[in-house]
């Protein structure tokens, strides 16, 4: 079985984002590879040394020529080769699909690994609307997983707590906190990784168009009170909180 | 027409479900406000959704007793199709946005996730929602015969319902074999309310100092003022509180009145999941804690002493 496993690059969490004409500008921001999709990266390492068939692992990243670097981490991490679609179009996550689709059946995947929720878009639709695409079965919010003969079994979360599935081979799983703590690529790993095959691809082949724009982007911080109440006297602390959330806020009856 | 996917549970008609309605209504798109319950035994949950709604399809069917993510995205799509609505609504739940990309799909729409303003603009539909580990307010727009949005749950008002009920009619549906079984279901059960449907949460960081800390200061309040429970994922991580219980990126996000913080120290991962709450109030001894930033009430302090002064109080 081929895995391929999708990688992208976020801003750091930690990383001030700033906003010139109404967009997002990543200028100077320091960008890793996404946290969800690292678990994505891992989990595909962990699947072929725990004995599973597993024949080869793809990372794939679709973006602008920055994205290589996501690419060098993860083939650091261990997998086999990389495929970069480069373009500097921004793709909605229904768009992305069909990219993400299409590659995954060119390469004969049996499954295909994306991130949970990625840190940029605040979204949940890739694997979703990927899974769609191939007419595959799709496990969300993944935190444990097994593949034997031609299948997945497992659990993730739903809305109401989380189920053990079974799942016929091939699918799409996206991943979660919780699946695996992903390692970290070591020098002689970095070094190997440099002669790893990473294919370059133009976007022209997939005959894809974003089909959301983004119109308008700003950083909206609510006005907080900041008031702050001694808290030396305990119960006199206490007393003035509540009366601030019962007759100020009004938030309490 | 706009089309909206009801959510229930129980038997009844979720808060989420009516919150659509106001979105659908205040979206500028015209057309009748169409609520399809999909499930089995779901009558109650109809004439529920009747009472806010121009009309209700319901397809009760005993295919539909479980939620699956193919099944629902064929079913919302054939009706999308057969009513020819040029929007689809669907919750944002955990399932709500599993599914509604497969319907995006099905349609060859665009999708607009987890919308929390919905207007038109010429002929396109757009819709104002978090970026950035909700660092970002973005306006996406798309212009095509029809758009599936997903409504990010607390963000709009529930409707109430209007003096004359809507219609009920029954669809038939082809549905898909669900190829994912389900072979075991753990409900975390709470007596306590929701996280994502509360008025009110109080959630607990490592501050609190430990798992029986937590249960004494943070489930205590919480009980004491009918609070949901949430905790930071550092928490969580450690093992105090299950998942299910975690505010941020990689768990819930909430937007209650109230968020009352406890010995958190305010990761952007977790505000990214809280931030937006009404009021936000933090008790915290480090007073250089980055919540402080972000809170309308703070009180340098320990939980530990301001806590059950405050269950003390509260009880009064």
């Amino acid at each position: 079985m081929k895995i391929l496993t999708l990688v992208r690059q976020v801003p750091d969490a930690e990383a001030r984002v700033k906003i010139s004409a109404q967009q997002v500008d990543l200028e100077g921001t320091t960008l890793v590879i996404d946290g969800m999709d690292e678990y994505g990266v891992e989990e595909a390492l962990r699947l072929r040394e725990s004995g599973a068939p597993v024949e080869e692992i793809v990372a794939l990243a679709v973006g602008p020529k920055r994205v290589e670097d996501a690419l060098r981490t993860a083939l650091a991490m261990g997998v086999d080769r990389a495929i970069h679609v480069e373009t500097d179009e921004k793709l909605d996550p229904i768009a992305l699909s069909r990219v993400v689709a299409q590659i995954a059946g060119q390469e004969g995947a049996g499954l295909v690994l994306v991130g949970g929720q990625e840190a940029d878009w605040d979204s949940q639709a890739l694997g979703a609307a990927t899974a769609e695409r191939l007419g595959w079965p799709q496990l969300t919010w993944t935190n444990e997983l097994k593949v034997e003969e031609g299948s997945l079994t497992g659990r993730h979360d739903v809305d109401d707590g989380n189920e053990s599935f079974r799942a016929a081979l091939p699918a799409v799983v996206t991943t979660q906190q919780g699946l695996n703590e992903p390692r970290y690529p070591t020098l002689p790993n970095i070094m190997k990784a440099k002669k790893k095959e990473l294919r370059k691809e133009t976007l022209d082949t997939y005959g894809v168009q974003p089909t959301v724009r983004v119109v308008n982007a700003e950083i909206q911080t609510r006005a907080r009170l900041n008031r702050m109440i001694d808290g030396k006297d305990p119960q006199a602390a206490a007393a003035e909180l509540l009366d601030l959330l019962r007759n100020e806020a009004k938030v309490l009856a | 027409m706009i089309l909206i996917v009801a959510e229930h549970a129980g038997g009844k008609l979720a808060k989420s479900t009516l919150e659509m309605v106001t979105a659908a209504r205040e979206s500028g798109r015209e057309g009748p406000v169409t609520v399809l319950v999909l499930g089995q035994g779901v009558a109650e949950v109809a004439s529920a959704a009747a009472a806010v709604a121009d009309q209700v399809l319901v397809a009760d069917l005993p295919q539909l007793a479980q939620y699956s993510a193919e099944v629902w995205a064929a079913a919302a799509a054939q009706i999308a199709q057969e009513g020819e609505a040029h929007t689809v609504l669907i919750g944002g739940s955990r399932s709500g946005r599993e599914y509604a990309p497969r319907v995006a799909v099905k349609l060859d729409a665009p999708y607009l996730e987890d919308a929390i303003r919905l207007s038109v603009s010429g002929s396109a539909l757009q819709a104002q929602r978090y970026t950035y580990l909700a660092r970002v307010t973005e306006t996406v727009e798309a212009q095509a015969p029809v758009t599936v949005v997903t409504v990010k749950p607390g963000a709009f008002a529930p409707a109430a319902a209007s003096g004359e009920a809507g219609e009920q009619y029954d669809v038939e549906l082809e549905l898909p074999t669900p190829r994912v079984e389900v072979t075991g279901r753990s409900v975390e059960k709470s007596s306590r309310v929701a996280l994502t449907e509360a008025d009110v949460i109080v959630s607990g960081g490592r501050g609190v100092g430990s798992p029986e800390n937590f249960a004494a200061y943070v489930e205590g309040l919480a009980d004491r003022i009918g609070a949901g429970v949430g905790a930071t994922r550092a928490v969580v991580d450690a093992g105090w509180r299950p998942y299910a219980e975690q505010v941020g990126q990689t768990g819930k996000t909430v937007q209650p009145k109230a968020y009352v913080a406890l010995g958190v120290s305010g990761a952007v991962q977790h505000l990214s999941g809280m931030g937006k709450s009404k009021f936000i109030v933090a008790i915290n001894k480090d007073a250089e804690a980055p919540i402080f930033k972000v809170a309308d009430y703070g009180i340098v302090g320990d939980v530990n002493q301001i806590v059950p002064a405050l269950i003390e109080a509260a009880r009064k």
